[in-house]
């Protein structure tokens, strides 16, 4: 049996398109979905149940508009849904303190997150809570199997690897050959009719502040050709503008 | 000025290129840094020692740095550094240790810096659609983006003392698994030519193979390459779901050019887009467009570029 934490974030759709106003990014008319590695981690954190027995316990962190994504959780099938009730910025620091504390309240076994969430793409959260957690932790895993030690295949030294690792721990998921499961009908009737758990909590001071947004720079207008034949020409361009070849 | 220190890049049992430009930027934020070299043969700190610009070396001597444990390199890295703003590369392993080091600290993390404004830290977001500018007051860790700063000159001649590390490691590497393919990886690569489905067959990606050959590139693909393709492994995706590159040059062929996948190779320094459909988005970020088949302008710039490494 195996109290099995995966955490989840809602970010906008990797399709929206990120609009600017007033040096902010205003996500106001953007569709806001689970962040693409965390179907990964979900889909992992229920094959360990499956193969270990236990329940699974979705996480996430934000205001009442983030339940959509722990119900679409449920609607895949964890057990239970807990909401960290936080809605403004926090940095890494204070928003992985919050999570951990809610962790250890919750008694897990093992955590298992995105590699990376698709806002702000940074990967802090699995290793950083592993580290306040005092846990091994493995991060970006193509695939998993489960016994009294999880067994994971990750990134090493340029190839692959497979790992074994000692729990507790907090394992972050990469793409890989997870294929997810889609929720059934039964699932979203469940989904619909299941209660977020919702915890208060008070966010130590960041010491990071957002000074502000802005779009990429634009790169100028490239050249274009039409042909097969052109290629040539381009590959001169490569080696004589470009330097690259 | 606070203290600054550098975790070198380490990369085939040597000092990576970009442990130079790390040192560029610690020396924007703050003193000239110590540089750490975790390492099992503390002779390769020496080729570190010769970068300008930095106090000390440390060569953090361990055979727990034979392969990656975050929680063993954290506490034996964390034993030798001292307080201030600690700085590494962004690649997957290093954006790992960064932010355990940071909560070990209980300092915040900003990761995949690209610009340095005297506090300020500017990051990519929302997979490069947006940039987030922060503010840092204190101590933090910082990563940094490779290709983006300067490397700093070489003919210093620090210090280096050797420190041996002790720690525990948290898993176990069971087996290295033998490589699907022996060609260079993406995340690896200077230059990297990817197909995508309008390849039509995953056979035809032997037509992008032997023009990596010649100019010694990566071979990568889209998503719906690797998903429609069981030969074309994932190892090879670039984009949201795959890798992150930042090459020289990057030649997508057959690809549309999604959101998805341009956040994965938009900030290469060039992008050549070979594809039959004039409207296709990927013209809208390529520095070269060639509207035509690849059948057509495969065969060409193979004749081309073979013709000029020659
Ligand atoms: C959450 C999420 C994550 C995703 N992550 C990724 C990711 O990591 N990487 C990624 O790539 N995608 C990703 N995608 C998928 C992405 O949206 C696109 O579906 C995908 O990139 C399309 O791949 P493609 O360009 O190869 O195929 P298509 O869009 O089908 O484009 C094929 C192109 O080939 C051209 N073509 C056809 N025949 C020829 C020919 N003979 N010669 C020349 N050109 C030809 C066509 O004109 C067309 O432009 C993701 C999607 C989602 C929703």
């Amino acid at each position: 049996m195996a109290n099995i934490v995966v955490l989840v974030k809602q970010v906008p759709d990797t399709n929206a398109r990120i609009v600017i106003s007033d040096n902010r990014v205003d996500l106001s008319s953007v569709k806001m979905v689970m962040s693409p590695y965390d179907e990964f981690a979900v889909e992992t954190a229920l094959q360990h149940r499956e193969a270990s027995g236990g329940e699974v316990t979705a996480i996430t962190v934000g205001g009442a508009m983030a339940d959509k994504v722990l119900k679409d959780a449920k609607a895949i099938g964890v057990d239970h849904i807990v909401r960290i009730d936080c809605d403004s910025f926090v940095d890494s620091n204070s928003l992985q303190s919050i999570i951990s504390n809610a962790i250890s309240e919750i008694g897990a076994d093992v955590v298992y997150c995105g590699k990376a969430a698709a806002d702000t793409g940074a990967g802090s959260t699995g290793p950083g809570i592993a580290e306040r957690l005092g846990w091994a932790s493995v991060s970006n895993i193509i695939s998993a199997t489960f016994a009294d030690n999880v067994s994971v295949v990750a990134p090493a030294q340029g190839g692959n690897a497979r790992i074994s690792v000692t729990l507790p721990a907090v394992i972050s998921c990469d793409k890989g050959n997870i294929k997810v499961r889609k929720p059934n009908v039964r699932g979203i009737m469940q989904a619909k009719k299941a209660q977020v758990d919702v915890k208060s909590v008070s966010a130590p001071a960041s010491s990071i502040n957002v000074i502000s947004h802005s779009l990429p720079p634009s790169k100028p207008a490239g050249k274009t050709y039409e042909g097969g034949e052109s290629a040539a020409e381009v590959a001169q361009l490569l080696r004589d503008e470009a330097n690259v070849i | 000025m606070s203290q600054t220190i550098v975790i070198a890049e380490i990369a085939k049992g040597a000092i990576h290129p970009t442990t130079a430009e790390l040192v560029t930027a610690a020396n924007t934020l703050g003193n000239a840094p110590i540089v750490i070299v975790p390492c099992e043969d503390a002779t390769i700190a020496d080729s570190a020692s010769a970068i300008q610009g930095i106090s000390k070396v440390i060569a953090l001597k361990s055979e727990l740095f034979a392969t990656y444990d975050a929680l063993g390199w954290a506490t034996a890295i964390d034993a030798v550094a001292p307080s201030g703003i600690i700085v590494t590369s962004a690649n997957p392993q290093s954006k790992d240790l960064a932010a355990r080091l940071a909560a070990r600290r209980n300092i915040p993390v900003v990761q995949d810096v690209v610009a340095i404004d005297g506090g300020n830290l500017t990051s990519p977001i929302y997979s490069g659609k947006a940039m987030q500018t922060v503010s840092t007051s204190g101590d933090a860790v910082i990563s940094v983006r490779a290709n983006i700063f300067t490397a700093s000159a070489q003919g210093g001649s620090a210090d280096v003392s050797v420190v041996d590390a002790t720690g525990d490691m948290a898993t176990a590497v069971e087996e290295f698994l033998a490589r699907v393919s022996t060609r260079l990886d993406v995340a690896e690569a200077n230059i990297i030519i990817s197909g995508g489905r309008g390849m039509g067959s995953p056979d035809n990606f032997s037509h992008l193979e032997k023009i990596a050959d010649t100019i010694g590139a990566a071979v990568g693909a889209s998503r719906a390459a690797v998903d429609t393709w069981d030969e074309i492994s994932h190892s090879m995706q670039v984009g949201q779901t795959g890798k992150t590159v930042n090459p020289n040059l990057y030649i997508a062929v057959g690809i549309s050019g999604a959101i998805q996948h341009l956040a994965g190779m938009r900030s290469s320094k060039y992008i050549v887009a070979i594809n039959k459909d004039a409207d296709a988005p990927i013209f809208q970020h390529a520095d070269y467009g060639i509207v035509a088949t690849w059948e057509e302008a495969l065969p060409v710039l193979q004749a081309a570029l073979s013709a000029m490494m020659n």
